[in-house]
C-alpha cells in the first residue's frame, strides 16, 4: 500500500509498524505447518533440523520415511488410508444428500420456526466433540453398531451435516426463485425441476458443502476414538496414535502428505466459492 | 359496499384457497427438513438425553438390594434397625451370592462409605453359615460393622433410584451422612481447578486470537484484492489443514530440542542444558490452541470489515478526527458485530478442545474434554462422564444461545 506524499512522520512510522505486526502474525500462521515439510526428508530418526540439514548437503535429505510409510513391514498406513477414503466416501455422500435436502425445506419462505430448526440442526458443529462422542457411543453400543464402519459413517455423516446445511443455506440466499416457478410453469415436475434447473445453480454450494464434509470425516478422530476397533482404525487414529507414543519422521511424511492434500482442497473450495458468487451475480 | 366473497377457480372462497396452498408449501418443505431432522434427532439428541439420563441413573443398586431398601424405609434412622432388616438383607444377600453378582454393589457401596468393601465381601463369604432366625446377631457377629449405626445411613442414602451425586463431585462436593452437601477433602479438590483452567484457557485463546486477528483481518479488507487473496491463503491453508497435523507440528516446534527452543538459546536467554519447558504444560496448550483457532476469528472480522465503506474513515479525519479518534469512533464500533461472532465461536470451540490439549498439554495443560475422555475411558466411570459432559454441554448451550440472539445461527459463514 503506498501512502499519499502528504502523509507526517507519525503515521508513517505507525503504518509500518501495523504492517510488521501483520507479516508477524501471517507468519505466526503459517510458518509452522512448513516446518513439518523438510523434516519428512530427513535423513536421521530423530525429529531435529541436524547440521546437515542447515547446511543443505544432499546426503541429510532422503525419502526413506516416505518408503516406510507406504511399505513398511507392520505399518498401519494403507489399511488406516483405505479405511479413512471408504468412510469420508460415504459421509460424505450422506452428509451431502441429507443436508441439501434439508437446506431446501430450510430456505423455502414457508418453512416455520425456521431459525429453531436450524439451531438443532447445527448443534452437531456447535456441540464440543467429546460429548458428542460419548453420546453417539453410547446410541452405537445400544443398537450393536459399535466398531462397525456403518456405525462410524454414520456419526460423520451427523458431524458433516451442519456444514453442507450451512454452504447450501448460503447459496440458496441469493437464489431467484423465480427460475423455478418458471420452470414449473412449463409443465416440469418438482424432481425434474430440481435435477435441471435448482441443483446446476447451487452446485458450488453443494460441493463445498461436500468438501466440509469430507474433510471432518477424513480428520476427525475423537468420535472414531470411541467408535473404532482394531480393523477400523483411520488415518487420524493412527496419528493419534503414534503422536502419543513419539514423534517419528514416518508421521511427518504422513502429515506432509495431509498438507499437500489440504492445498489441494483449498484450492478447490476458493475456485468453487468464485465461481458461486459469480453465478449469483455478487461482484466484489 | 358489497361483502361479496372472492372466489377461486375451484369454487371455493379465495381465502381458504390461498390457505390451503400455504399449508401445501409449508408441508413441502417440512417434508424436506424432516428426513436430517429425524435422523439427527434419533441418532443425536436422543443419545445426548440417554447421556444425561445416565449421569442421574441410580438405579442398579436399588435393583440389586430390593427387600433392603423397602423394609428400610421404615426404620427411624436414630437406633439400630430392627430384625426384619436384616432378614431382608441376609435375603438379598443370598441372592446375589448364588447370582454371583454381588461385585457391582460392592464398588457402589464403597463409594458412599468406605469400609463397605471388606464388609460385604466377609459376610457374603459367611452367609452359607447362617441358620434361620435371630439374623440381627448373627450379622454383627460375622462383622462387628453391622452394628455400626452409620452403615445403615449410608445404606439408606443410596435407596433413591436418582442421584445427583456425580454433579456434586464435579464441582468438588459430596453428601455427608445425613444429606448435606458439604465440600470434598482439601486433598480431593480437583475439578474446580480443572474448571476454572479450562475457562480461563478459553478466555485467554479468545483474547489473543482477538488481538491477532484484528490487525490482519483489517488489512486483508482493505487490501486491493490481488494481494488479500494470497495473504487469505496464510489463513485458509492452516483452516483446511488436519488438526493433527497442526498439532503435531507444534510438538515439533515446541519440543525441548525444537526450533523455538534453539532460538531461545541462541539469543542467550536460557543456557543449553537448561531449556525452558515449552510443551506437556498450559504453555504449549495456549500458544498452540490461539494458532490453530486464529482462522475462525479472522474470516467473521474479515466478513464484517470488507462491508465498512473506507470513506467513513476519510469522513472522520475531514472533520477533524485524528486517525485514532477516526478508529475508535468510527470503524471500532462497525466491527463489534465481527467481533462478537468470532469471539463467541472461538470460546465455544475452545472450551471443547480435546486433541490438542492431550497432546501438547501433558498433566497441568489438560481440559475439562480431557476428564471426560479419561473417565469414559479409563476410570469406566461413565455417569461421573456424563455428569461433567451435561455441564460442559450448559455451558456451551448458553454461550450458543447468546450467539444466536447476537449473530444469528443463518448467519454463520465457512470459508
Amino acid at each position: 500500500m503506498a501512502l499519499p506524499t502528504y502523509t507526517s512522520w507519525n503515521y508513517r512510522i505507525w503504518h509500518y509498524t501495523y504492517l510488521t505486526i501483520c507479516g508477524l502474525v501471517f507468519f505466526f500462521l503459517i510458518a509452522p505447518l512448513f516446518v513439518i515439510l523438510p523434516l519428512s526428508f530427513n535423513a536421521e530418526q530423530y525429529i531435529h533440523f541436524s547440521a546437515g540439514m542447515i547446511a543443505l548437503d544432499p546426503d541429510a535429505f532422503s525419502l526413506r520415511w516416505y518408503e516406510d510409510m507406504i511399505w513398511g513391514t507392520k505399518n498401519p498406513w494403507g489399511l488406516a488410508a483405505k479405511n479413512s477414503i471408504i468412510i469420508a466416501f460415504f459421509a460424505t455422500i450422506g452428509a451431502t444428500i441429507l443436508g441439501t435436502v434439508a437446506a431446501l425445506g430450510l430456505s423455502s419462505r414457508h418453512m416455520p420456526y425456521k431459525a429453531a430448526f436450524m439451531a438443532v440442526l447445527i448443534s452437531p458443529m456447535i456441540v464440543p466433540l467429546i460429548i458428542s462422542g460419548t453420546a453417539i457411543f453410547f446410541f452405537m453400543a445400544k443398537v450393536g453398531l459399535a466398531a462397525t464402519f456403518t456405525g462410524i459413517i454414520l456419526a460423520h455423516i451427523i458431524l458433516g451435516t451442519p456444514f453442507v446445511v450451512i454452504t447450501v443455506t448460503a447459496t440458496l440466499t441469493g437464489f431467484d426463485h423465480s427460475v423455478t416457478r418458471a420452470a414449473t410453469s412449463l409443465g416440469s415436475n418438482p424432481v425434474n425441476t430440481f435435477m435441471k434447473i435448482t441443483l446446476p445453480l447451487i452446485l458450488p454450494g453443494v460441493i463445498s458443502g461436500a468438501l466440509f464434509a469430507f474433510v471432518t470425516s477424513f480428520d476427525e478422530v475423537v468420535v472414531v476414538m470411541f467408535l473404532a476397533g482394531l480393523e477400523n482404525t483411520t488415518i487420524p487414529i493412527q496419528m493419534w496414535v503414534g503422536l502419543r507414543e513419539q514423534l517419528s519422521p514416518t508421521i511427518m511424511a504422513v502429515a506432509t502428505c495431509l498438507i499437500i492434500m489440504s492445498t489441494l482442497i483449498l484450492v478447490t473450495a476458493e475456485l468453487l466459492r468464485r465461481r458461486s458468487e459469480r453465478l449469483r451475480g455478487i461482484n466484489r | 359496499m358489497s361483502t361479496e366473497k372472492i372466489l377461486s377457480s375451484d369454487g371455493l372462497p379465495l381465502e381458504v384457497s390461498l390457505k390451503k396452498a400455504e399449508r401445501k408449501n409449508k408441508m413441502k418443505a417440512m417434508m424436506l427438513v424432516a428426513p436430517l431432522f429425524l435422523f439427527i434427532l434419533i441418532t443425536y439428541l436422543m443419545p445426548i438425553g440417554d447421556m444425561l439420563f445416565r449421569s442421574v441413573d441410580d438405579r442398579m443398586i436399588t435393583k440389586m438390594l430390593p427387600n433392603t431398601f423397602t423394609s428400610l424405609e421404615k426404620w427411624n434412622g436414630k437406633n439400630l434397625p430392627e430384625e426384619q432388616v436384616y432378614a431382608a438383607l441376609y435375603e438379598d444377600l443370598s441372592y446375589l451370592k448364588k447370582t454371583k453378582t454381588y461385585g457391582k454393589i460392592i464398588a457402589r457401596l464403597n463409594y458412599e462409605k468406605g469400609g463397605f468393601s471388606s464388609l460385604i465381601k466377609k459376610t457374603v463369604r459367611k452367609l452359607g453359615k447362617f441358620e434361620e432366625g435371630n439374623y440381627k446377631s448373627q450379622f454383627i457377629e460375622t462383622h462387628k460393622r453391622w452394628g455400626d449405626i452409620n452403615y445403615f445411613i449410608a445404606l439408606r442414602n443410596v435407596a433413591p433410584n436418582w442421584s445427583y451425586v456425580k454433579y456434586l463431585k464435579g464441582v468438588d462436593l459430596k453428601l455427608d451422612q445425613d444429606g448435606n452437601i458439604i465440600q470434598q477433602p482439601e486433598d480431593r479438590r480437583i475439578y474446580k481447578t480443572l474448571w476454572l483452567r479450562t475457562l480461563k484457557v478459553a478466555f485467554w485463546v479468545t483474547v489473543f486470537c482477538f488481538i491477532l486477528a484484528y490487525p490482519i483481518s483489517h488489512l486483508l479488507a482493505t487490501l486491493p484484492m490481488k494481494y488479500s487473496n494470497l495473504l487469505m491463503i496464510c489463513v485458509l491453508l492452516p483452516f483446511w489443514t488436519s488438526l493433527l497435523v497442526r498439532t503435531s507440528s507444534w510438538m515439533v516446534l515446541l519440543q525441548q530440542q525444537g526450533p523455538i527452543n534453539d532460538f531461545i538459546v541462541m539469543l542467550g536467554l536460557a543456557a543449553n542444558d537448561n531449556r525452558p519447558e515449552l510443551m506437556y504444560n498450559v504453555i504449549g496448550t495456549f500458544v498452540a490452541m490461539t494458532q490453530i483457532l486464529l482462522p475462525f476469528m479472522v474470516l467473521p472480522l474479515y466478513s464484517v470489515m470488507k462491508t465498512i465503506s473506507p470513506s467513513l474513515m476519510r469522513a472522520g479525519k475531514s472533520l477533524g478526527g485524528t486517525p485514532f479518534v477516526a478508529f475508535r469512533k468510527i470503524y471500532f464500533p462497525l466491527t463489534v458485530p465481527g467481533i462478537g461472532a468470532g469471539s463467541l465461536l472461538v470460546f465455544i470451540l475452545a472450551i471443547g478442545y480435546y486433541i490438542t490439549p492431550a497432546l501438547v498439554g501433558g498433566a497441568s495443560g489438560s481440559l475439562i474434554s480431557n476428564t471426560i475422555a479419561y473417565h469414559m475411558k479409563s476410570s469406566l466411570d461413565w455417569a461421573f462422564a456424563s455428569a461433567l459432559g451435561a455441564m460442559l454441554l450448559a455451558g456451551v448451550l448458553v454461550i450458543y444461545w447468546l450467539y444466536n440472539k447476537l449473530v444469528g445461527i443463518d448467519n454463520i459463514k465457512l470459508g
